[in-house]
């Protein structure tokens, strides 16, 4: 435990004196055009101290950033228009939604490609392209479309969210399902197994390690969907509202808190998907 | 001809061409062989000679480019959609997921038999194979020789009529191969299972065998089909016999044969 703390520790204390040392020199111009518009002669350790204390920085010192993430987590009521959690919980609602469609999606169009070979032919170079086209072109057409069928809220998010995160799944579960070696197959074949029996008995099981895998790209995935698609609709909830209301208004405090808030999260729904698949591959018997 | 009275197996001018990217491959050419029921029959030859493809071909695994295969009175396919073999792969390619019960309850699980059923004989394969009291363990936790065991265990729970093994004991110490031997004769004569048995060990297949396939490489011939005349009762002894002797002979002259061919 002692032996990787140290290791990490090192990194972050690296991380952070570089943001230190890049708020200054990057506030620094600031600082100094304000002195010099006051006649006054700043001194390094006042210019330095300066930077970190500005309103609108350039670039926020990390404790400005914690700061604004702590009074946008507990210094409000959740249901304040303030606060993170409230912002937050926004945000995570369409994500979850949005990664449950697309992790469905995903691995029934993997199955139904490695079953048909038809499938294969024709879907696949449309999941190929779908994801060529920019999520940010998309976004506003899909809401745009759905906002005039009256459809608002978390669904044409979650639709936004899931379009980023069914292809990671998919293309995981297409090499998962296509994992049994010829053997297996064989074996199988000696049975005169069909193919359902071998997709459950056999690819499925299969594909696990592959499947986890892809699902911790695509819950990231989901919460990228999910912020980009609360960008162009002039959302005034979730933590994409919350980045684009403080570039309006330059609080790049309050831009710099959303986006921590949002890697908190992310961070947090990829250690959950890893910690599912360290129980499920442990009860497969897969996890020495 | 009824189906009963049918050979277990009958190849007729078998022959399988692969193509290649680098050409055809012959692996075997004008094969002819007739397995009677309850046969236990060794291909022995050198590697590459087509021992595994002519027992895939057997399996509906592999189909010939010409000649008659049948099997049980039926085509190989039609065998195969009856599930007349179990099959023993080189490797034994448990399922990792599963553990040693649950792997070998695989084919019965498939072939719908009642769970009671499937626990009944799967205590009762683990048992033959020496395996009882490891059902619960994960094929990782067995050495390699104990997964071998479990792979045979799981071609005989579903008790098909016939076994087809391609060099199963090949990974095992000299012990535990006589050791799985002598149990292979009893359960062959307890069950009356025709057995085919790819090996590159003479004595194993003359100790074994009630007939004894020599075959030849490029393209894979037979070159001799050699009769057995040891009594079906064998044990271990018996290997110091003049008889086995002169039959273990007679097998090192046809693969003597075949490679001067080459
Ligand atoms: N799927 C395949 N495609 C092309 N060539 C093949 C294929 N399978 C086997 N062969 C070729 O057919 C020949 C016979 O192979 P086979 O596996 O039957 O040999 P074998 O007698 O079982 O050898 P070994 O004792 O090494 O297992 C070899 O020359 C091999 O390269
Ligand atoms: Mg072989």
């Amino acid at each position: 435990m002692m032996r990787s703390v140290l290791p990490v520790l090192t990194v972050v204390g690296v991380i952070v004196a570089l943001w230190y040392g890049a708020a200054v020199w990057m506030n620094a111009p600031w600082a100094r055009d304000q002195a010099a518009r006051a006649g006054v002669e700043l001194s390094l350790s006042e210019l330095v101290a300066d930077t970190m204390v500005q309103e609108r920085p350039v670039l926020p010192a990390p404790h400005q950033v914690a700061e604004g993430l702590w009074t946008g987590v507990t210094g409000q009521k959740v249901t304040s228009k303030r606060s993170l959690v409230r912002h937050g919980w926004v945000t995570l609602s369409a994500t979850l939604a949005g990664f449950a469609i697309g992790a469905g999606l995903g691995i029934a169009l993997a199955v139904s490609i490695v079953q048909s070979r038809a499938m294969d032919l024709s879907l696949m170079p449309w999941a190929i392209a779908s994801q060529t086209v920019p999520i940010l072109a998309i976004a506003p057409m899909v809401i745009v479309v759905l906002a005039s069928l009256g459809i608002k809220g978390l669904i044409p998010k979650a639709i936004i969210s899931a379009y980023l995160s069914f292809f990671p799944v998919l293309v995981g579960m297409v090499k998962g399902l296509r994992a049994p070696d010829a053997m297996q197959l064989d074996l199988l074949k000696t049975y005169n197994a069909s193919g359902i029996q071998g997709l459950w008995k056999l690819r499925l099981p299969a594909s696990m390690p592959y499947l986890f895998a892809s699902l911790k790209v695509a819950i990231a995935a989901s919460l990228v969907g999910a912020i980009v698609a609360e960008l162009p609709a002039g959302a005034t909830s979730g933590l994409g509202a919350r980045l684009l209301s403080g570039s309006y208004y330059g609080q790049t405090i309050q831009i710099w808190a959303a986006l921590m808030a949002a890697a908190i999260l992310a961070a947090g729904l990829v250690a959950i998907v890893g910690l599912l698949e360290k129980v499920v591959l442990r009860k497969m018997g897969m996890a020495r | 001809m009824s189906l009963h009275e049918a050979p277990a197996i009958e190849a007729k001018e078998v022959s399988l061409t692969f193509e290649t990217a680098d050409g055809p491959v012959h692996a075997l050419s004008d094969v002819n062989l007739t397995v009677a029921r309850g046969d236990f029959v060794s291909f022995i030859g050198p590697s590459g000679c087509g021992k595994t493809t002519f027992l895939r071909c057997v399996a509906a695994l592999e189909h010939p480019t010409e000649g008659l295969l049948r099997v049980n009175g039926l085509s190989a396919d039609e065998a195969r959609r009856r599930r007349a073999f179990g099959y023993v792969f080189q490797a034994a390619g448990l399922y990792p997921w599963r553990t040693i019960a649950g792997n070998i309850r695989l084919p019965l699980e498939i072939m719908g038999f009642p769970r009671e059923e499937q626990d009944r004989r799967v205590e009762e394969v683990l048992e033959l194979v020496d395996l009882k009291g490891f059902g619960r363990k994960y094929p990782w936790q067995l050495s390699g020789g104990m997964q071998q065991r479990a792979s045979i265990a799981r071609a005989l729970s579903f008790d098909a009529d016939i076994l087809l093994m391609d060099e199963p004991f090949g990974a095992l110490d000299e012990i535990v191969r006589d050791r799985l031997n002598e149990e292979l004769l009893k359960l062959w004569a307890r069950t009356g299972k025709t057995i085919g048995f790819v090996t590159h060990s003479i004595p194993e297949a003359v100790y074994l065998s009630t007939k004894i396939v020599v075959m030849s490489p490029r393209p894979g011939r037979i070159t001799d089909v050699i009769e057995s005349s040891l009594p079906r009762e064998r044990p271990l002894e018996i290997r110091d016999t003049p008889e086995f002797i002169e039959i273990s002979h007679r097998v090192r002259e046809g693969l003597r044969a075949g490679h001067s061919y080459e």
